[in-house]
């Protein structure tokens, strides 16, 4: 990520003043290189940005925290990315994002090295993320958590394990 | 959950549907048998359907079993703001099975899930109802001798009708020919089509319900079409006779054709239809207490033919 060619529209962080240290101390790859521990989520579309946000619960997250979007990218045109700094999330929780952001990559750092670097898959249940659209299903109207099931991959459809209600996975609604 | 609850037909292999539909013939030939003294089924229906909770208590009664339960949910806790999940499991505590019927489409795979107690779906608003299916597949087996390589024309709404999406799902095991006949605002859905695709069954849409169409059915399921289902008004007068059948239509017809409808019937099916020896759906209706019987006996882990033997 070049820091003169991007289009940041959303820059917040936890602590403002290390934000600053940060894009001073580095001109390239800045997000990643300037994380010492923790995961850098990329590749995110930007119009998922902020759902992914919602999904990994990080609006109630105490660690250091960089949200960027509307990015350049050669792949999606514009992307997301989120680096959160000092936390292991599981992969299953992280593979959450896959419903919204199939194509997001996961990068663990450790000691300023990327580690690993991984795709998001989709799991095959998705269990409380997804709000049902039919409002006759009795998960809108009973106090219960919602759970579809992947029914098709690509592109990534989802069915109510209730109602039997499908939805596009990049249309869902999320809790 | 109790692995003998019925919530959808699709929870059912094609060797539980053929021996059901074995045991409801025998309930046929032998209706009155007290395989289920001593126990208590729940009935309870969150919203009204006469038809259905007749036949499923009639069911029980036949059986020897007891009911409790309620025709209308006004009357309940529910009305007072329990939760669902708390009245299937307050009912657990004193019934053996409980059947339920409910406006809200998933009600009963939920209700599956906070219980040990076996639950026979009896209609999840537009969702499933899959005793009607059962009975449908027994009346089209009684009738034509088999379920195997049969042509079975829909007609009417086949857009919002739970009971042809539920046929389709049901017959994929026995190699049918489906005929779609249905205007445009009321066409099979994609995701129908696209399973009888999955799942090589064939199957040509009309929107004439043609001499040629019927002169090739085995069976006629006829459907009601709904004023309410129509955004234009004017599209509704247009086509609301052209599904109707009429008894001259059936001239041609094959003699083993039969004509099936899920009842309540208003205009699509002319009165003077009723006389003709084709015209099976009130028959079809009463073959509903036979294929409850049946699934009753199921739910509650009894083989009622070895049953029977136990008690000779």
């Amino acid at each position: 990520m070049h820091l003169a060619s991007t289009r940041s529209k959303t820059f917040k962080s936890a602590n403002d003043t290390s934000l600053r240290t940060s894009i001073m101390t580095s001109k390239k790859e800045l997000a990643v290189a300037a994380l010492r521990n923790g995961i850098v989520i990329d590749h995110i579309p930007s119009d998922a940005l902020f759902k992914c946000v919602k999904i990994l619960g990080l609006d109630a997250i105490n660690s250091q925290l960089t949200i960027g979007n509307n990015l350049h990218s050669s792949k999606l045109e514009t992307k997301g990315i989120i680096k959160v700094a000092d936390v292991d999330f599981p992969e299953q929780t992280l593979n959450r994002i896959a419903l919204i952001a199939p194509t997001a990559v996961v990068n663990t750092i450790k000691n300023f090295e990327v580690t690993e670097k991984r795709h998001v898959v989709l799991p095959d249940n998705i269990v409380g993320i997804v709000k049902c659209d039919n409002p006759k299903c009795i998960t809108n109207n009973e106090p219960m958590t919602t759970r579809f099931t992947v029914i098709s991959r690509d592109p990534a459809v989802i069915r109510c394990h209730y109602c039997s209600h499908t939805v596009k996975a990049s249309k869902a609604t999320i809790l | 959950m109790n692995p003998n609850s019925l919530v959808s037909i699709s929870d059912l292999s094609k060797e539980q549907m053929l021996r059901l539909l074995e045991h409801a013939r025998f309930f046929e030939e032998n209706p009155n048998h007290k395989i289920l003294d001593g126990r208590v089924v729940a009935t309870l229906f969150f919203e009204p359907s006469t038809r259905t909770r007749l036949s499923f208590e009639t069911a029980v009664n036949r059986l020897g079993g007891r009911i409790i339960g309620f025709s209308d949910a006004s009357t309940t806790s529910s009305s007072k703001g329990e939760t669902l999940k708390d009245t299937i499991i307050m009912v657990s505590n004193y019934a053996d099975l409980i059947i339920m019927r409910h406006y809200l489409e998933g009600a009963a795979r939920y209700a599956t899930e906070v219980t040990d107690t076996p639950i026979i779906n009896a209609g999840d608003g537009a969702h499933q109802h899959p005793s009607q299916t059962m009975l449908d597949l027994y009346s089209i087996y009684k009738t034509q001798g088999r379920l195997d390589n049969l042509t079975i024309t829909l007609v009417g709404d086949l857009k919002y009708g739970r009971t042809v999406h539920s046929l389709i799902m049901a017959m994929q095991h026995f190699n049918p020919t489906f005929r779609f006949v249905a205007c445009e605002e009321l066409k099979m859905p994609q995701e129908y089509k696209t399973f009888c695709e999955e799942h090589g069954i064939k199957y040509t849409e009309h929107t004439d319900f043609s001499p040629e169409v019927i002169n090739s059915s085995d069976i006629i399921y006829m459907t009601r079409v709904q004023r309410e289902r129509f955004t234009d008004i004017m599209e509704y007068e247009r086509v609301k006779d052209l599904y109707t059948l009429r008894n001259s239509m059936l001239d041609n017809s094959r003699p083993n054709l039969r004509i099936l409808h899920p009842l309540p019937r208003v205009n699509e099916i002319d009165r003077d239809v009723d006389d003709n020896p084709k015209a099976y759906y009130f028959t079809q209706a009463k073959n509903g207490l036979y294929t409850r019987q049946a699934l009753i006996c199921n739910a509650l882990g009894i083989d009622p033919l070895k049953d029977i033997q136990i008690r000779k």
